[in-house]
């Protein structure tokens, strides 16, 4: 008998069975549902209207107010209206306006190795950085997920990602999943789990990991997966969580789909052209290029320890003239850390605006919204057309250190200049 | 019945079938419908009919899981999606909320073709082209739920979340 990936462990350990192999179609257990004010008010609809006996879970359905904030229409202000009122009516998790990015406070405050958990989300795939089983479905499938407190899976086949080497300087996790989309493409991973492991994963941080996951989906994956060890222990401990750690790791012989090499060392910060997170190519190739605005923030990146290195780079410098430069801490608690360490200063001091925590400028519902013709450079996950709320402008994607040297600059510019 | 083909490219996103911008119309759905497809085709959302076939490549409805862009598209009067391949979150969200997506190959399909679908043979007819083009079933549960019109009626028929 062959050995388990993750994906089989994590999704395994939910059914019926106790086990399960890749291809199987099966029904799972969920620890963690949730959805948002994007898709929060059709999930309740459907909720109301089915009519089934209900077992939603008090103390494991999570609404969140993040998607517009603070809410610039009142449609959008009804629409929060409507999930505030239900999870409030209905005794369940609110983690309201303010609050935080979903996908952070998942990790900070709820998910732990070896969950399930699925939400009305795409990127619900980060909480495979912490080894949890993440993925985002529709507002019917999560409004039945919450009702019955299950719902059907095909467990995907895995695609090993073996990260080699160690980064340098200035190259973080960010610029290591964009390469890996540019291998695989935006459906080179449909359906699948992407498993990330080897050296250069055995010693990136949890906020790193997350990074990695959450980026998943853009190849078109259901999740992505990072074991759970020492640096998953640490930093359950750092978020006060640290008796909900556990070890998890795939089977040595378990069976691949496929395996892709990917070399951390010598990797130059990466950079994806617009229209696609999978057209990228090394920032030596995109020098020239304008910016109008940086945006830093979204669940892809900016948690404290990027905010450390954005502050590193910023610190004592000012951000180039006519630039509009917006941050977006991704929590409450990160903010407040921002705080504490002084990053609010420096950020200020070099020109920085800041949003509160929230999804809204990095899909163009509210805040930072370009003008016709310009060019955003976001540390975020998508650059679709028309993704920043224009389709006249153009977004560049990148890592938190690129974005830093670029405020600076005005030019897409290498953050190991700066550092 | 018979519908016309609209085609498009590889890669269709969501933010192009519902713009985040139009986030605040998406408690009324008739409004947000308007704008189906607009960052793709201009011309679709005023000028497509009921009965009307998107056709695209490789990949449609890549991004996120706004269970939105299948409702407008369904809205707009759609008979189905066909496509080389689908992000998988919209291919469920499609079948959950009752509307086919087909994977097969639309490359012999030319913009405005005559269309006819017949589901359960697994046959897409092109009257102008004169082909017949065919597809494989879906999963035995995906196509019980596209039986019964959606997630919704599938799970109230059986009283409970079962696979087929």
């Amino acid at each position: 008998m062959t050995g388990k990936t993750l994906a089989e462990k994590l999704i395994g350990s939910h059914t019926a069975k106790g086990s399960a192999s890749a291809g199987d179609v099966v029904i799972v257990r969920v620890d963690y549902t949730f959805s948002h004010d994007a898709a929060g008010p059709l999930l309740i609809q459907q909720i109301n209207q089915l009519k089934i006996p209900s077992a939603l879970d008090k103390n494991r359905t999570v609404f969140f107010i993040d998607h517009a904030v603070p809410s610039p229409t009142k449609e959008l202000s009804n629409d929060q209206t409507i999930v505030r009122n239900y999870a409030l009516g209905n005794d369940l998790i609110l983690s309201d306006a303010g609050n935080g990015i979903c996908h952070q406070v998942l990790a900070e405050d709820y998910l732990s190795p070896g969950d399930l958990m699925v939400g009305t989300d795409s990127h619900s795939c980060t909480a495979g950085g912490l080894c949890a089983f993440g993925t985002g479905m529709g507002a019917t499938d999560i409004a039945i997920a919450m009702k019955l407190r299950k719902t059907w899976l095909r467990v995907p086949e895995s695609v090993k990602m073996n990260i080699v080497g160690r980064l340098g300087k200035g190259v973080s996790a960010k610029d290591l999943i964009l390469k890996t989309l540019s291998m695989l493409g935006t459906d080179g991973a449909t359906y699948k789990s992407l498993e990330f492991d080897g050296t250069a994963i055995n010693e990136l941080d949890v906020y790193g990991r997350l990074t990695l996951t959450n980026m998943a989906v853009e190849a078109g994956a259901k999740t992505g997966l990072v074991k759970s060890d020492a640096r998953t222990r640490r930093y359950l401990k750092e978020v006060g969580r640290e008796q909900q750690w556990k070890e998890i790791h795939a089977d040595d012989d378990a069976s691949y789909e496929s395996e892709i090499e990917v070399n951390a060392s010598g990797l130059e910060p990466q950079i994806a052209f617009p229209d696609s997170p999978a057209n990228v190519k090394p920032v030596s190739e995109a020098k020239n290029v304008r910016v109008n605005e940086v945006f830093i923030g979204t669940c892809t990146n900016t948690r404290i320890e990027d905010m450390r290195i954005v502050a590193q780079i910023l610190k004592g410098k000012q951000k180039a003239k006519g630039l509009k430069l917006i941050v977006t801490p991704p929590s409450k608690k990160v903010y407040l850390k921002c705080m504490e360490e002084g990053i609010l200063g420096i950020l200020l001091q070099a020109g920085a605006m800041f949003t509160p925590p929230g999804c809204g400028v990095c899909y163009g519902a509210v805040g930072g919204i370009p003008a016709d013709g310009e060019v955003i450079f976001s540390t975020s996950n998508r650059n679709f057309p028309g993704r920043t709320g224009n389709p006249k402008a153009q977004t560049y994607l990148g890592s938190p250190a690129t974005a830093s040297a670029t405020a600076i600059t005005g030019y897409i510019t290498d953050p190991r200049e700066f550092i | 019945m018979v519908g016309r083909a609209w085609k498009f490219g590889d890669n269709i996103s969501t933010d192009e079938i519902t713009p985040g911008r139009y986030m605040g119309l998406r408690s009324n759905l008739p409004e947000l419908a308007k704008h189906t497809l607009e960052d793709a085709r201009k011309d679709f959302p005023s000028n497509v009919r009921r009965g009307d076939f998107v056709v695209a490549g490789k990949n449609f409805g890549m991004g996120s899981s706004r269970e939105h862009a299948p409702l407008v598209i369904k809205m707009c009067g759609v008979t189905a999606v066909l496509a080389k391949s689908f992000a998988r979150i919209f291919y469920r969200n499609a079948i959950n909320i009752g509307l086919p997506a087909i994977v097969c190959d639309t490359t012999k399909i030319n913009e405005g073709d005559e269309l006819e679908l017949h589901l359960s043979g697994g046959v897409v007819e092109d009257l102008t082209g004169k082909t017949k083009i065919t597809f494989p079933p879906m999963s035995t549960t995906m196509d019980a739920i596209l039986a019964e019109g959606g997630l919704m009626a599938y799970v109230e028929k059986h009283g409970d979340l079962v696979l087929s």
